[in-house]
């Protein structure tokens, strides 16, 4: 008996050793040969952003000398990307900024022939990050007055921007017209209707307490005080659009509280109400769902699921991920060999009530949990075969590699609120790294409830600083591309290049009744007996945001049944079969 | 009779808990006759005190704060740690063991480590458990399990496995609760003058640690403060049946706990305090086992012949 205990012991203790063992074998054996990863995973991706003629590097932000000894991690955000066809040519353009002060932000216009050329400075976009102003943190495109352009949303940790494009042909400041506040430290904001108006309405969620100066501190307590249940962050706003380019702030009238840490944000109608739910992902705490009653935001986080296990909310991207016409929500958290494994969230709809809809953490049966210093990540058909993969971007500080700020860190982040709120009790960084220099993750959809991790072998095999990851058609060939922002790195393109035979749809929708930009709008796709919902979102993911149009993989399949769409208006349409391998261009009806 | 053989904090040493005439080393020191033979509400002797004492933590942490990622996780562990030590009871004593003891491992294992998949906590109360069965020196066991389990796990498994840092809200009036709570009960069991040892002993090391390194006092006593510690000073090293008899023993123990946990902070080891009392305690006892073994036996021969064994 005591031999056979022994035995057993020792295997026990040999396990995790012996799994891990295995996993690596069968990491390297699929790395091994590219037509074979093409054969197996139906695509890969090759980092172009040179030859695009994209030479974006960004500068991190220098606050108050008073945070000097971590000023690696006070400032480790503001790499933010979005997409958007910003002069209505058809061809998607980039965005992308900045955050150091006097530090340019880039507008990034598709040549059509493969290359982008930076007009930003010629647009008025560019110059947004000048001494006593704040520096870029986010970016975010809707047409706020229906005239067929998209307008700018800069958020900043300073003075918040919005700019109005006209007609393609530049930008004009308008933030003080609009009548947005002088000052937030914001890293989310996100366009939506959420009072069903035609009009587009802006989220937006503070970080540090917008009362915060970060370049001039009056004191240095102004870190969390505590780093899973902290409620000294910032507040929310919800600003109302009044027409004639004018905003109210109305966040606590329609019952958005709360001083969070908010990182990130999306709106999506979860319950087939016309009007848009909304999920908020915050840094030290949990994440929040607000169900929009009419107009009024109700909480439902503890009761949906969602407000359970605190950790460190990075990142918050919609996806319907078992082709079901229901949206799942994904969060990166921090994971960290030996040190913090928190796991990243996905939440999986197990409820349809439309009361009060139900989630569950499956992000470990899916697969896609240990994600190391997540942050950015996006949803979207990237092998074109009929399901929705998943693209994550990681990597905190990465600074001396051969040193790390790790012990330090669990140090003072575990004691008490008094210790860790203030910035003087930290440890200096010292040029060390922390969750530095980590492997993306490149999730591919089985679409039974189970994702591999590819990136390695499909070529996304960077190792920068990422922060913002955004996905599009850059080069209107039926595929999506993906563009990352790193924080004080280079801006990245990665051209993707699918199996051929696989077949697509997109749809470029236009609202009429509804705000133009179709924001909010679902459009799900019927073949085969299954289908897949997406929606047009006004920012998702981290500091990112998608290109606008919507697009579909289909696999082998040659013919579609139908698709319905759901207007922000509240209009339903359908359409009967239609042809694939091209973008729909959709009016809604009137 | 010794009453060590008395359930208490993560009792651990089945084979003592049923079988007295077991014990292996004669004449250890005998507590007072007087607290042992009289059954206490507030005392080790009440099988169901800790147990309950942690399990009122675990459910006040987790309802005011949410500490617990899982509920699941915790039960599977708690539950693992109780199968397997009535198995294990069954099959090599022969008899049921008191549940109390696997209880408070797998309790621990529920809510010192943090895992998103559900096997961490399934192997970690394994190896808890069977730590007591198979590492035995002179028919005892050494480690206290939940550390040797938590230990083991994160040394090995760290790719899948964390332990709790930051629960409980870094909030000071919770960590002041449960200081003074676990600072009564511990006095009312006769234990304090460890936690008290080791608390003094890491807030002069952490001051040399200042002193040496150049950051600031705060972020070196900084781990104190924080939940895990909570549970390390009033449960890990004070568990009875892993701790040496006598009481400048215990406190020279922990002082090398503090002392080593202390070089192992100066290499950046994060999960410092585990592997210190995984390394000092059982050395420590194994040290006292073998010393009073040896005594024993040198005293046997020392007696006139057929004295030996005439008690």
């Amino acid at each position: 008996m005591r031999i056979g205990l022994t035995i057993l012991f020792v295997a026990l203790l040999a396990s995790p050793y012996l799994f891990r063992q295995q996993l690596r074998a069968r990491d390297s054996a699929s790395d091994s040969d590219p037509s074979a990863v093409m054969a197996r995973y139906g695509f890969h991706l090759v980092e172009i952003s040179k030859k695009a003629g994209i030479d974006f590097v960004h500068r991190a932000p220098v606050l108050d000398a008073k945070l000097e000894h971590i000023m690696p991690q006070v400032a480790s955000m503001g790499a933010a990307v979005s997409v958007v066809d910003f002069d209505r040519d058809g061809w998607p353009d980039i965005y992308v900024t900045n955050s150091a002060t006097d530090s340019l932000n880039a507008l990034y216009r598709n040549n059509h022939d493969g290359t982008f050329a930076e007009v930003g400075q010629a647009m008025s976009i560019a110059d947004v990050n000048r001494s006593g102003t704040g520096v870029s943190m986010s970016a975010v495109w809707g047409d706020y007055d229906n005239d067929g352009y998209e307008d700018l949303f800069l958020a900043k940790w300073g003075r918040p921007e919005l700019f109005h494009n006209e007609a393609g042909r530049g930008f004009r400041k308008v933030s003080v017209e609009a009548g947005l506040p002088a000052w937030l430290n914001t890293n989310a904001a996100i366009w939506l209707d959420f009072d069903g108006d035609g009009l587009l309405d802006l989220f937006v969620a503070g970080y540090y307490p917008s009362e915060i100066d970060l370049w001039h501190l009056s004191s240095t307590k102004m870190m969390p005080d505590s780093f899973e249940y902290a409620t000294n962050g910032g507040r929310k706003y919800l600003f109302r659009n009044l027409g004639s380019g004018r905003f109210e702030e109305v966040a606590e009238k329609v019952g958005l509280k709360n001083k969070r840490w908010t990182l990130a944000a999306a709106a999506v109608d979860l319950r087939g109400t016309g009007r848009p739910d909304l999920f908020v992902a915050n840094d030290y705490g949990v994440s929040e769902l607000f169900i929009n009653d009419g107009g009024r935001f109700r909480e439902v986080s503890k009761e949906s699921g969602i407000g359970a296990a605190p950790k460190s909310g990075m990142n918050a991207s919609v996806g319907d991920v078992l082709n079901e016409g229901r949206f799942a929500f994904y969060v990166s958290n921090i994971s960290e060999d030996g040190i913090l494994i928190q796991g990243n969230n996905l939440w999986m709809p197990i409820s349809t009530n439309p009361a009060l809809p139900k989630y569950e953490n499956l992000a470990g049966s899916f697969g896609v949990e240990l994600g190391g210093w997540s942050f950015g990540a996006q949803f979207g058909d990237l092998n074109n075969d009929g399901t929705m993969d998943l693209y994550v971007t990681n990597g905190y500080i990465s600074l001396d590699k051969s040193r790390s700020y790790w012990y330090d860190y669990s140090k003072v982040a575990g004691g008490s609120s008094t210790i860790i709120h203030d910035a003087k009790n930290w440890p200096a960084f010292n040029g060390r790294s922390l969750a530095g220099f980590q492997p993306k993750r490149v999730w591919v959809n089985d679409g039974r409830g189970r994702f591999s991790e590819v990136a390695q072998s499909v070529g996304v095999t960077d190792r920068y600083d990422g922060r913002a990851v955004a996905l599009a058609d850059f080069w209107n060939r039926g595929v999506l591309d993906a563009v990352v922002a790193n924080q004080s790195g280079p801006l990245l393109l990665y051209k993707n290049t699918t199996d051929a035979a696989r077949n697509w749809i997109g749809f470029d929708l236009e609202g009429s009744r509804s705000n133009r930009s179709a924001i909010g709008a679902i459009v799900t796709v019927y073949w085969n007996g299954q289908k897949q919902a997406q929606t047009i979102s006004g920012g998702v993911g981290f500091a990112a945001q998608n290109d606008r149009r919507l697009h579909f993989g289909l696999g082998s399949e040659t013919r579609i049944d139908r698709i319905e769409i759901g207007w922000p208006s509240g209009q339903k349409q359908t359409i009967a079969q239609p042809q694939i391998r091209m973008v729909h261009k959709i009016r809604e009806p009137v | 009779m010794n009453t060590r053989v008395s359930a208490s904090a993560e009792t651990g040493d089945p084979a003592m808990a049923v079988d007295p005439s077991r014990m292996p080393v004669p004449d250890l020191p005998v507590q007072a006759a007087s607290s042992a033979s009289r059954f206490k509400l507030f005392s080790l002797e009440n099988p169901y005190f800790v147990p309950g004492f942690i399990t009122l933590i675990l459910i006040t942490g987790h309802l005011s704060f949410g500490i617990l990622e899982s509920l699941s996780r915790t039960v599977l562990a708690i539950g693992f740690s109780i199968a397997l030590e009535l198995a294990l009871g069954r099959l090599v004593l022969g008899r049921w063991i008191h549940p109390a003891s696997a209880y408070i491992s797998g309790i621990s294992v529920g809510i010192l480590i943090r895992a998103p998949m559900f096997w961490p906590y399934a192997l970690c109360a394994a190896l808890s458990i069977l730590s007591k069965y198979v590492l035995r020196y002179k028919g005892r066991h050494l480690w206290n399990p939940s550390n040797f389990g938590i230990a083991a796990i994160l040394f090995l498994a760290g790719e899948s496995v964390g332990s709790l840092s930051i629960q409980w809200g870094n909030h000071i009036w919770a960590m002041l609760v449960i200081w003074s709570l676990g600072a009564l009960i511990m006095w009312r069991v006769r234990r304090l003058h460890i936690t008290a040892t080791y608390v003094v002993s890491f807030v002069l090391f952490a001051l040399m640690r200042s002193q040496f390194s150049g950051t600031g006092l705060e972020s070196e006593l900084a781990p104190l403060t924080g939940p895990m510690y909570q549970l390390f000073i009033f449960f890990m090293i004070t568990d009875p049946k892993t701790t040496v008899q006598s009481k400048r023993g215990q406190c020279l123990v922990v002082f090398m706990v503090a002392l080593v946990e202390t070089i192992l902070r100066m290499n950046e080891v994060i999960y410092a305090p585990y592997y210190a009392l995984f390394l000092v305690g059982p050395s420590a006892l194994a040290l006292e086992i073998w010393w009073t073994s040896h005594k024993a036996s040198e005293h046997r021969q020392s007696l006139p012949d057929g004295k030996a064994f005439s008690s």
